[in-house]
């Protein structure tokens, strides 16, 4: 994995609350076998006219928006299934960090394993982001080893778990750090009471 | 030093090392086709391999159709994904419950009607209701691809510890009030997000008296309420459910499993982070309106008003979801009509489901302009339906028979209800487009389902004959 520091970019706001990861990738995407490749079914359905047409009134197919590194979302964003094609999707498409007052939490995790940065601010930080994102021109900068979110004279400081931090900064590959474990993993096999063994 | 709570106990016994992150051990990882191909070829890539197959189980079950097995899946990218599973599974010696075998089903209802789930162990698989076998008072929970392939390397986790949180039920259910009315009756009231970061003990009268079925229909929808995980406390409704299925621990290891799993209930002085009570005694039937599980009332409301919320966000979402549903203020739920009826899916597709939805048809016809499916949640229930005269009852009303699949609930094959038409579904999520671009969701217990399907509308099942 790619290791995350500072993400500078402009903003893409998304003033909706409890955005589910079948708004941000339909199921019909999902029978793909592959990683990547994602990008242009990002909220598939928003990002289209009644006629199933890719319309510009919505981020993804909006010429100003293109190229923005952070998306600004609501409370409870990502919600619902586990499907990690939702973050590779929000990845794809080309942002690096994701700014909401709260996430659901399987989405939070499948964002720390792909590298993608989730920054937790207070409902009122957020609406004032929101704000600012409402100009395709504003640059935003996440700073994950100063734990800041600076744009212009706005700064706020974020709190961030100290290992997924240290893991987001080192890029460390997870199953390679557990696999240091492996004698602690096979002592603990060998306490496992007898029921589960047979 | 005060008492552990049934999650506090189950975690304690799974760490491996660590403190918070913890490394946790996984006694069953469950497997399916969507979430596991890019995890098996993540493996491959780096050169490592399946750690624990014997601690694997697998089969399909999003995206197969629910049409004739003799037929195949017609759709070469959902075959090529379950022809990949079914590859995986040979190369890595995983046990594998395929298209063509008795067993296959909705990996929640075959883990525990083979006797895979049982009390006190740690599962996951790469879908979010896997918090349906809390219910057997063990720690399940959803993760994603990465995880997968960790668990597949490792047969470990590093999790951070959730918090804790009570859901005390308080007082016995009124008469024709079920699992699914309870806990959408409780996402109703504690929100969609009420459960970040938690994992939740479900507790009291109205609990204890649930079957296990009805149990895995509550801790199923855990992950609708945003909790990581749901559990209820083993009991003895929970070993007699466990005691000879397929991979149950027989002769002196039932005895031993058994007198671990009877300390698991949370010590008399636990404490949790969070404590709430719902008032079951006076719940009713539940239906939800919005494109949320919290956007749900009880059935013998009416369609809110947006314009009377205060909170702007909310008003926003509930006017969003109102012309979603193409729904207006005030119009009494019971009015409703519906196109389509689903009976199925990973919250209320197993035996228990199929006979409530039976004995409220029988005798009876679909309504004209109804199109109306079972889907049985495994080949097994399918079996014991057939054989219990249930399917004759569905078929003779006008029901769709199906094989088992997650079908409808998320529509990934065939099964799609159409833009416009509204579906009363007994599955667990109402989000936009989910059983179809531009389709309604009402979910339901399946009672109601059925009764909605008789009559082409909402009704109150209790009301109802």
């Amino acid at each position: 994995m790619k290791p995350v520091s500072v993400v500078q970019g402009t903003m893409v706001p998304l003033p909706r609350a409890d955005v589910d990861t079948d708004q941000i990738i339909p199921k019909q995407f999902l029978t793909r076998i592959e990683r990547t490749g994602y990008g242009e079914f990002l909220f598939f359905d928003w990002a289209r006219t009644e006629e199933g047409e890719p319309s510009s009134d919505f981020f993804v197919h909006d010429p100003k928006r293109q190229g923005a590194k952070v998306l600004v979302a609501g409370r409870n964003f990502g919600c619902g299934s586990s499907r990690e094609h939702a973050v590779w999707a929000i990845q794809d498409w080309g942002f690096d960090a994701v700014i909401a007052p709260s996430f659901g939490d399987i989405f939070r995790n499948n964002c720390v394993n792909v590298g993608l940065l989730t920054v937790e601010l207070p409902d009122e930080e957020v609406a004032r982001l929101q704000e600012m994102a409402q100009n395709p021109a504003v640059v935003i900068t996440v700073d994950l080893e100063r734990q800041v979110v600076e744009a212009g004279d706005y700064v706020v400081e974020f709190d961030v778990d100290p290992g997924v931090k240290e893991r987001l900064l080192n890029g460390l590959d997870p199953i390679g750090v557990t696999l240091l474990e492996d004698e602690a993993i096979s002592h603990f096999e060998d306490t496992r009471p007898a029921w589960l063994t047979r | 030093m005060s008492g552990r709570t049934l999650f506090e106990k189950i975690w304690d016994d799974h760490v491996v090392t660590g403190d918070d992150p913890a490394l946790l051990y996984v006694d069953l990882h469950l497997v399916h086709e969507v979430t596991s191909p890019q995890a098996f070829s993540g493996l491959e890539q780096s050169g490592r391999t399946v750690r624990r197959p014997d601690l694997t189980l697998a089969t399909v079950d999003h995206a197969i159709p629910t049409t004739a097995r003799s037929l195949g899946i017609r759709d070469p990218q959902s075959k090529k994904q379950v022809d990949t599973l079914r590859e995986n599974t040979e190369k890595h010696q995983i046990t594998y419950f395929g298209l063509d075998d008795p067993r296959q089903g909705i990996v929640h209802v075959v883990g525990p009607e083979n006797g895979y789930t049982q009390p006190g162990k740690v599962i996951v698989c790469g879908d979010s209701h896997t918090s349906t076998h809390g219910a057997f008072g063990a720690l399940a929970f959803g993760i994603g691809t990465s995880e997968v392939e960790h668990v597949l390397a490792t047969q470990t986790l590093w999790q951070k510890r959730p918090k804790t949180m009570a859901v005390e039920f308080d007082g016995p259910l009124l008469p024709g009030v079920t699992a699914k009315d309870l806990i959408l009756g409780m996402i109703a009231q504690l929100g969609v997000d009420g459960g970040i970061g938690h994992v939740i003990e479900y507790r009291g009268e109205a609990i204890r008296a649930l079957s296990m079925e009805e149990r895995m229909t509550i801790c199923n929808m855990s992950i609708e309420g945003g909790a990581r995980a749901g559990m209820i406390a083993p009991d003895e409704t929970t070993f007699s459910y466990v005691e000879g299925k397929a991979q149950a621990p027989k002769g002196a290891d039932w005895d031993a499993a058994v007198e671990y799993w009877s300390q698991l209930p949370s010590d008399p002085d636990a404490t949790f982070d969070t404590t709430h009570h719902i008032d079951a005694a006076n719940l009713v039937p539940h239906v939800s309106w919005g494109v949320n599980p919290g956007q749900t009332a009880p059935i013998t409301s009416a369609v809110p008003d947006p314009n009377l919320i205060d909170d702007p966000i909310e008003r926003d979402s509930v006017a969003r979801a109102l012309k979603y549903m193409d729904l207006r203020p005030g119009t009494p739920f019971v009015e409703i009509p519906v196109q389509h009826v689903f009976v199925g899916s990973c919250t209320n597709g197993r035996i228990e489901d199929l006979r409530r939805a039976a004995q409220v048809v029988a005798g009876k016809k679909v309504a004209a302009g109804v199109s109306a499916v079972v889907v049985p949640g495994s080949m097994q229930v399918k079996a014991q339906a057939e054989a219990e005269g249930l399917a004759e009852i569905f078929e003779s009303a006008g029901f769709s028979w199906r094989e088992a699949g997650c079908s409808s609930c998320l529509a990934m094959n065939d099964d799609v209800i159409p833009a416009g038409e509204r579906c009363a579904s007994t599955s667990n999520r109402n989000f936009e487009g989910r059983q179809g671009r531009g389709a309604r969701t009402h979910l339901v217990s399946p009672a109601m389902a059925a009764a909605a399907a008789v009559a082409g509308h909402l009704v109150d099942v209790r009301e109802w004959s």
